[in-house]
């Protein structure tokens, strides 16, 4: 049954899911352009996959926990959560909010390379993801 | 009726009355500890990665260790801007453990090495946590579905094989 409480405790969540959503504001395609015009140089996708699926002398690579066809659910290597998939062909929310990207590359690159990226490897990346088909 | 047997009927029914106050008030308890109005932020940032674990399974303590060191957490970085860590730190520890879950810092701050952690999992081998199933007692919801909602009523844990 459908508590008083659970609903005070769900409706307030949903809608502040609902207003987060509603921040979305860009595009793959756009995102692309920005790293590429940062970096000065056009961006290679084949050069993305490498990068996502290489290790960069630490534990994990991208690949570790979205998987090397990140059309497909990915699961964190720590905590066993399931990630879903980074190409935007088979998940439209990915690369649609540009705060969102830049949070997540700045966490992941440290984790994985053990630096920030640079526009270059964040334009190849972004490139080869937005390439994928399921 | 001799006059024992209607003091041990008494007695009997005296005990129920308690016991049954004891368990409501138990169920209460649990409800005050993870029942809490969520906290946008902290869903969609600590839930990204995990389970949004509920406030009430750390004292404030332990809370200020964990979101002092995002950059550091649990092996990954975990950074956020400081306007969200600002709120959902705040947050936490307005929500922090009582009681049982709110006496002692956690060891590292690991929820998992709270001793009440430890004493409601103890029937738990070691070999059932290393399934793939389930992979680290940081994923809750392996065997409590309903975690990311707050709900760990012990009585629908179901252990996957």
């Amino acid at each position: 049954m459908l508590s008083l409480k659970s609903i005070a405790l769900c409706v307030p969540l949903s809608l502040a899911l609902w207003a987060g959503a509603a921040h979305a504001q860009t595009t793959p395609a756009e995102q692309i352009a920005g790293y590429v015009a940062q970096s000065g140089q056009p961006a290679q996708a084949a050069r993305g996959q490498e990068f996502f699926t290489s290790k960069h002398g630490k534990e994990w690579s991208c690949s570790t926990c979205h998987t090397a066809k990140p059309t497909v659910e990915g699961k964190h290597a720590s905590t066993g959560k399931v990630i879903a998939p980074m190409a935007p062909a088979a998940n439209d929310k990915r690369f649609t909010d540009a705060a969102k990207t830049e949070k997540w590359f700045r966490r992941n690159c440290n984790d994985v390379v053990g630096r920030e990226c640079t526009p270059a490897e964040k334009a190849d990346v972004l490139t080869w993801l937005a390439s994928l088909k399921p | 009726m001799p006059e024992s047997t209607r003091m041990k009927k008494h007695l009997v029914s005296l005990a129920s009355a308690a016991l049954l106050a004891l368990s409501f008030s138990g169920c209460a308890l649990a409800e005050r500890g993870y029942a809490v109005a969520p906290n946008a932020k902290h869903q969609q940032e600590c839930g990204a990665c995990h389970v949004a674990y509920p406030p009430g399974m750390l004292p404030a303590a332990s809370w200020q260790h964990i979101m002092g060191n995002l950059g550091k957490h649990f092996g990954t970085d975990a950074s956020l801007d400081d306007a969200s860590t600002r709120e959902i730190t705040a947050w936490l520890k307005a929500n922090e453990g009582t009681g049982r879950r709110g006496g002692e810092e956690a060891v590292q701050n690991r929820i998992t090495k709270t001793s009440w952690f430890v004493r409601k999992h103890d029937e738990v081998s070691a070999s059932t946590w290393k399934r793939a199933s389930v992979g680290s007692a940081s994923n809750c919801s392996a065997c409590h579905a309903d975690a990311a909602k707050g709900n760990f009523n012990e009585h629908q844990v179901r252990i996957p094989k």
